[in-house]
């Protein structure tokens, strides 16, 4: 099951769209994101589609990858669908018992799931083709502008890295405490639903004190290579805008204008 | 006979790229009260031979018998089996959860559903026979201890299960040489005084060369050598074309023989090597 | 003076002990000479105050009484700490808890980018540190995916590409298998011989020790020995007194000895042994 989700997974490649900097990368699916919400009526949906099937042909990453991301999210489509379908009022189609699917709920419902579907397949692309440094450098830079008012940009990124770099670590870690604790006949896997919670303090009181124990540690080796937070850093690989990038970022302003505008028509 | 692995072979991922046999056709008997040393180097298969022997995974194809009983079988109770089979992982100490000594100690008692007087009983023979004090210590937090201690009181967690083969799987990483020599000590006594068959995993072949009677060697997920702590101790050329090495008093003893003193050369520690060349120094010099 | 790395001076640490609840003194009166491209060795086992010592080496800890100046300069001057770090550079034992990135070239850029060097420069040194610490094929890795020995190689390199004319390692290899102890070790001796760095290593083994110039032995937060390897371990009785190992021909010939046998050196490896008797 975790395994499935390729939501945050990465698809290493060299593709157009793998070498698209992070921040253009970034800004064009909140575009995306944005007309999505704002469309309302089936035909712009063609153009997302589109939009959608080549930016994948592009990246090279396989369609059923991408599907199989949507997979353990479905159970969250169905009940939207559902909640939509029976939830909106209106002229009444047919009824299911006491539940009345409307003509407004089933159009309410389908554009619900695609909305979310679209959704979905929209940012899993961007973290498939992005690696998850350049996607937080490329975090930072864009929150970057808004330090002024306050906002830790850089801190917010370190922070972004540092816990991508222990999640392997830190499955590791659960899977041998798990492991030991069986030894010791613990049972993970049977009992009602308060019972397993009780069951997992042996795993989780061990698994904080050494994440504790580990931050710690970091903490003082970061502090012992010179770090004291963003202020006067340099990076190894400086994010630079090429003319590639900026005439990208201007056809898909266009695009999702166009795309948002056909509410409005 | 306590244990009777048969035609062992574990697969992790199979049918996927990623296909990696781990154990290849293991097979090997241990007698009840053996002391045994497995050695190999990291990613030899050792460890997931041990997660094994207890039932944590189950083999791709093979049998596993331990005590008369093939755990193997879909329908035998785990935790029977993780009874009679105590494994104690490496850091063992990073395990540690409850509030006491005491509780943490109880907890694998307890969970084999045993009386509160039994569960009693045990933890203070366990704590016992690490070297524990209970009265001092059961009502402590164990995270107040050093690391040398807290490493007993989880070892002392396994052996209140009371199981009849103990594995340990590199019970003295990380510890130095006072630390190290105390816990061995200990498992050579826990050994002596309860006669329960001990599996040593280690990468100190020092260590293993005081301690075991017989070595188990894993390499690339095989069983490559299995014989008496001096037989095998006498492959140095073997053992070293697989990554291991041997004792350094032994490779003394083998390299001086080289040169032509008519010395033993199965030496595992400096006593005995100290006792053979006086006495080959002696009968020399009565010629 | 100008050929001292790092002068610890009549150095107290003390720390609140909330188990025993006082004070507790990790290091007492402590005075130390560290030489410029020397290897030295502080060996001792647990507890007995070695990395308390490495941490105040380059401003992580600040002595509670005394003084320690890295290069001449002090590490409670607040002006000066940056500088002391960069040129005093410290790997620690758990290679895991070390490393920041998720990619091992991101890593060893860590300690410059946070120097504020240009991205040109970093480029270069950190080519140059993992080639120095021959990991450069495993750059564009995940550094989770590496052995033991390999992530505390990263460390080093990390720690080199800030370009510090000293090192100090503490415990780098006890959490290591005896292929990624040798990797390391070796590393390290590559350092201090052809990059000629100062080597600070901080260990409880043996046969570590036995690699270095200088040996001082610690034990209760002071130094209770001095002296070159052959010398340290040559007293057998007591280093074991201290709970430490001597290496077992050293051992050998020591009990040889006492039975009478002429043995005019004290051999630290097998070869030397051979060559004695």
């Amino acid at each position: 099951m975790i395994k499935d989700i390729t939501i945050g997974q990465y698809f290493p490649g060299d593709t157009f769209i793998h070498r698209l900097d992070p921040r253009i990368k970034i800004i064009i699916t909140a575009l995306f994101i944005t007309s999505l919400f704002f469309i309302n009526k089936f035909y712009p949906y063609l153009f997302i589609i589109g939009f959608i099937v080549l930016a994948v042909n592009m990246s090279k990453v396989p369609f059923k990858y991408i599907l199989k991301g949507l997979r353990p999210l479905m159970v969250l489509i169905l009940i939207t669908f559902f909640i939509n379908i029976f939830m909106t009022k209106g002229e009444v189609l047919f009824e299911l018992g006491p539940l009345a699917v409307t003509k407004e709920g089933l159009r309410q419902a389908v554009f619900m799931a695609l909305r979310l579907i679209f959704l979905i397949t929209g940012t899993s692309l961007l973290t498939l083709t992005t690696s998850p440094i350049s996607l937080t450098d490329g975090i930072e830079k864009l929150l970057s502008p808004f330090k002024k008012v306050g906002l830790p940009a850089h801190e917010l990124a370190m922070m972004m890295t540092i816990a991508l770099r222990f999640i392997p670590t830190l499955l590791e870690e659960t899977d041998k405490i798990m492991k030991a604790q069986m030894a010791r006949g613990a049972d993970f896997e049977s009992g009602n639903i308060i019972r397993r919670a009780k069951n997992l303090v042996p795993l989780l009181v061990p698994l904080f004190i050494n994440a504790f124990r580990r931050a710690d540690e970091l903490a003082i080796a970061m502090e012992a290579r010179c770090y004291r937070g963003g202020d006067n850093r340099t990076r190894l690989n400086e994010l630079v805008l090429s003319r590639r990038d900026v005439a990208t970022l201007i056809v898909m302003i266009i695009f999702f204008s166009l795309v948002i505008m056909t509410r409005f028509i | 006979m306590i244990m009777e692995i048969r035609n062992l072979n574990f697969v992790y991922n199979p049918g996927t790229p990623f296909e990696s046999k781990a154990l290849d056709n293991v097979n090997f008997t241990i007698q009840e009260g053996e002391f045994i040393g497995l050695i190999g180097h990291t990613g030899s298969g050792k460890s997931t031979l041990v997660q094994h022997l207890n039932g944590l995974i189950r083999p791709t194809s093979g049998d596993i018998i331990i005590d008369g009983v093939n755990i193997t079988n879909k329908d035998v109770k785990l935790k029977s089996i993780r009874q009679k089979v105590g494994l104690v992982f490496q850091y063992p100490e990073y395990q540690l959860f409850e509030e006491t000594i005491y509780k943490d100690i109880a907890f694998g008692p307890s969970n084999l559903g045993l009386s509160e007087e039994e569960v009693d009983k045990r933890v203070k023979e366990a704590m016992e026979l690490v070297g524990l004090d209970y009265e001092s210590l059961k009502d402590r937090s164990p995270f107040e201890l050093s690391g040398g201690q807290k490493r007993r009181v989880a070892i002392a967690g396994v052996l209140a299960m009371k199981p009849k083969v103990l594995v340990l799987d590199e019970p003295t990483a990380g510890l130095d040489p006072r630390g190290r020599d105390e816990i061995l000590n200990e498992i050579q006594a826990l050994y002596e005084r309860e006669g329960i068959t001990i599996i040593l995993v280690s990468h100190s072949m020092e260590d293993v060369a005081k301690l075991v009677d017989r070595i188990l060697v894993m390499h690339k997920g095989r069983l490559v050598m299995d014989g008496k702590t001096r037989e095998v101790f006498k492959r140095a050329d073997e053992l070293e074309s697989i990554g291991l090495g041997i004792p350094q008093i032994t490779k003394f003893m083998k390299a001086y023989r080289a040169k032509g003193h008519d010395v033993r050369e199965d030496i595992l520690t400096v006593e005995e090597a100290k006792a053979e060349i006086l006495r080959y120094l002696r009968s020399k010099e009565n010629d | 003076m100008k050929d001292i790395m790092i002068k610890v001076d009549n150095v107290v640490y003390e720390y609140k002990s909330y188990i025993e609840d006082k004070m507790v003194a990790a290091v007492k009166n402590l005075s130390l000479e560290v030489r410029k491209g020397e290897f030295l060795v502080v060996l001792g086992h647990n507890g007995s105050g070695k990395s308390t010592l490495a941490k105040m080496m380059n401003g992580l800890l600040l002595p509670t009484s005394g003084d320690i100046y890295v290069l001449g300069m002090n590490t409670k001057d607040e002006d000066k700490i940056w500088d002391i770090r960069q040129k005093a550079g410290i790997v620690f034992q758990n290679p895991d808890n070390q490393i920041v990135a998720t990619i091992v070239e991101e890593d060893v850029a860590f300690g410059p980018e946070n120097q504020g060097i240009d991205p040109k420069e970093i480029r270069r040194r950190v080519d140059e540190a993992l080639e120095i610490v021959e990991m450069s094929e495993y750059k564009k890795h995940a550094p989770h995916l590496l052995s033991g020995g390999q992530k505390q190689r990263v460390a080093i390199a990390g720690i080199l590409a800030m370009k510090p004319d000293c090192i100090i390692l503490d415990e780098p290899t006890s959490m290591l298998d005896p292929t990624g102890r040798i990797e390391v070790m070796e590393t390290i001796k590559k350092l201090n011989k052809e990059e000629g760095k100062t080597i600070i290593l901080i260990t409880h083994y043996m046969d570590e020790a036995v690699q270095g110039d200088r040996v001082v032995v610690m034990e209760e937060g002071q130094i209770k020995m001095e002296g070159t390897p052959r010398e340290i371990f040559s007293q057998v009785d007591k280093i074991k007194e201290l709970g430490l190992d001597v290496p077992q021909v050293t051992e050998l010939a020591y009990e040889l000895k006492k039975e009478g046998m002429d043995i005019p050196e004290d051999p630290l490896n097998v070869e030397e042994l051979l060559n004695l008797l």
